[in-house]
């Protein structure tokens, strides 16, 4: 993305060309790319992530999708650094288990979002490089989007684009489902059949422009019957 | 849950919370999230980072578990929910962290005002046009947050939880003064690092029950569970040298705490990228006389100034008020309109101006 931080003092890109000295170091960090977003309605929720796996000017895979089932409740959704989404979801799982063994319930999604942040910032001075969104129907059964920065803020939300393109998205569910911007328009509120078509068509504008996100299109709908998958394709190259 | 009703603490947590705590809390019980602080053994510990350098904390109040050191450092990721610990080297972020804001807050008559912008901005892109910036610590105590709101929002949390503490410890709420050091002798391990956090505390101070109370003549718990200052006079009369001393120590108070180490009193704040622009508007109206709408309506304005002129803030302006009866919110306005509504003006102005020439 086209920030201050690319650009030297002498004005050129600092991956294209040398802009002084510079001090390599190893970095535990890594950037694997993908877009996830989430979305609530009255009584659902979807959230939907691309499936590729990419480093640099490499695609490692394009069939890793990033919406983790929590519960069947509640799906994660994250993007950045894939080792430490591997290894979030799995301390997430495990806290799972634990509340469920000491507490004899189900977690619910805001339990779920109150420890996320706790977890995220357990680690605040060597962060988890990870965008997650989680989504899921709270204890009325309404749709519920939490939204987290990589270090443990976080808020509800009624829609949410994180990952690689989600400057591009954003923008788009802020016209579409939030209604911004708009002059003259009846806010309809957002069925589920409107919203799934809504998130396809995000992603295939998503996936024309950034070189981050394509391959496939994995959407989970949360509903009160349970989780239902869809899998769509998107651009390969 | 299982094991709360074993050890009986659920109904005493939930009764003094229906009582206390403020509505819209990240929306469910601060008591049972932090699990297993309420059925270890550590009921009471505070849970403390210990950077390698350090063999004992600095921090000396309330039970701290002698092996909490040696833990700390072997188990990273260890499950419980503790203070983050913090490493020898400094890794460099690939990301950067939310940053940017317009808060302010003010003393007056009417109590204390507390108003902030809600844009969270990173690097360049807003990450969030609708943060809540002004988070309620409890029924009479309001924090603006400036900083990284990562860090704003945990330590208040971490803070509303030891002030709840010290509160069914001590029977009484613990002042703002006290609430500001606290805050401050908790980040203070961690000056030095990045932890950004620069929050004002707005509260309403009660404190003619506790002093009654240490002189034995009535019970604690009437201070800590009724909202109202309606607790009788008559031995304030009898008391005249400490009388003048009491008066100072009830009402609005207001304190700055920055996690470089300051921690200030003060009558009138404002914190953040838009704090001058912010500034100039309040240190021409604001005075102690005002009433609560005249105050209301120069702390939106300021906002709305620096909102105007700083690029880092924006969108909505969130106001709280905090009076002796606790804090009530107004509702959050967006401030596109206001500016529709004065370019309208300035052009009604403007041609009216023409047609007298």
């Amino acid at each position: 993305m086209l920030s201050a931080q690319n650009f030297g003092e002498s004005g050129k890109m600092k991956e294209y060309h040398y802009a002084g000295p510079t001090e390599h170091r190893f970095s535990p960090y890594a950037f694997n790319g993908g877009t996830v977003l989430a979305v609530a309605g009255e009584d659902f929720a979807i959230v939907a992530s691309d499936t590729r796996l990419s480093e640099g000017y490499s695609i490692h895979s394009r069939d890793s999708p990033k919406c983790y089932k929590l519960t069947d409740t509640t799906v994660l959704g994250c993007s950045g650094f894939h080792g430490d989404c591997l290894t979030l979801t799995k301390i997430i799982d495990a806290r799972l288990k634990m509340y469920k063994h000491s507490n004899n319930k189900t977690m619910t999604s805001g339990a779920i979002a109150a420890m996320l942040s706790t977890i995220l910032y357990s680690r605040r001075f060597f962060p988890y490089y990870v965008y997650n969104i989680i989504g899921g129907l709270d204890e009325q059964g309404k749709g519920a989007v939490y939204s987290f920065d990589p270090v443990g803020s976080y808020q509800r939300d009624t829609y949410k684009a994180g990952g690689s393109a989600s400057a591009m998205l954003q923008p788009l569910l802020d016209n579409q489902i939030g209604f911004k911007n708009m002059e003259g328009v009846e806010h309809v509120p957002l069925t589920k059949d409107k919203a799934v078509q809504l998130v396809k068509d995000v992603f295939v504008s998503a996936a024309e422009r950034d070189v981050y996100t394509g391959d496939a299109l994995r959407i989970c709908i949360v509903t009160k019957e349970g989780i239902e998958e869809q899998n769509i394709p998107l651009r390969k190259d | 849950m299982a094991l709360q009703d074993l050890c009986n603490l659920q109904h005493i947590l939930l009764e003094s919370e229906a009582a206390e705590q403020s509505p819209g809390r990240f929306g469910e019980k601060a008591a049972s999230s932090y699990e297993s602080g309420l059925h270890s053994s550590s009921l009471l510990d505070f849970y403390i980072p210990v950077a390698e350098c350090l063999d004992e904390s600095p921090i000396e109040f309330g039970q701290i578990r002698p092996d909490q050191s040696s833990c700390s450092i072997s188990s990273e990721s260890s499950p419980l929910p503790s203070l983050p610990f913090v490493s020898s080297q400094p890794v460099p972020l690939p990301f950067p962290m939310a940053h940017g804001t317009t808060t302010l807050a003010f003393v007056f008559q009417g109590g204390v005002l507390a108003a902030a912008d809600t844009r969270s901005s990173c690097s360049g892109l807003v990450a969030c046009p609708a943060s809540q910036k002004i988070l309620p610590i409890h029924s009479h105590l309001v924090g603006t947050t400036s900083g990284t709101s990562a860090d704003c929002a945990l330590w208040k949390r971490i803070l509303s939880r030891e002030l709840r503490l010290y509160q069914l410890r001590n029977g009484r709420r613990l002042s703002t003064s006290g609430a500001a050091k606290l805050l401050s002798h908790m980040l203070h391990p961690f000056k030095g690092t990045e932890l950004c956090v620069a929050a004002t505390l707005c509260g309403w101070d009660d404190h003619s029950g506790s002093r009654r109370a240490a002189q034995g003549q009535k019970t604690d718990l009437e201070a800590v569970s009724s909202d109202k200052v309606s607790l009788s006079k008559s031995s304030f009369l009898t008391q005249q040298p400490c009388a003048r001393k009491e008066a100072s120590l009830s009402g609005p108070s207001l304190f700055y705490v920055c996690s470089d180490g300051s921690r200030l009193q003060g009558t009138l704040f404002s914190v953040g990228s838009g704090s001058p622009y912010a500034y100039s508007i309040l240190d021409q109206g604001v005075q102690w006389g005002l009433t609560v709408a005249e105050a209301t309506s120069i702390a939106r304005e300021a906002v709305y100034r620096a909102t105007y002129r700083d690029a880092y803030s924006g969108n909505c302006v969130d106001i709280y008020h905090v009076t002796s009866q606790g804090w009530t919110r107004r509702t959050r306005e967006d401030l596109k309109e206001e500016y529709y509504r004065e370019k309208e003006s300035r052009r009604q102005t403007h041609e009216a101006e023409k047609k007298m020439l």
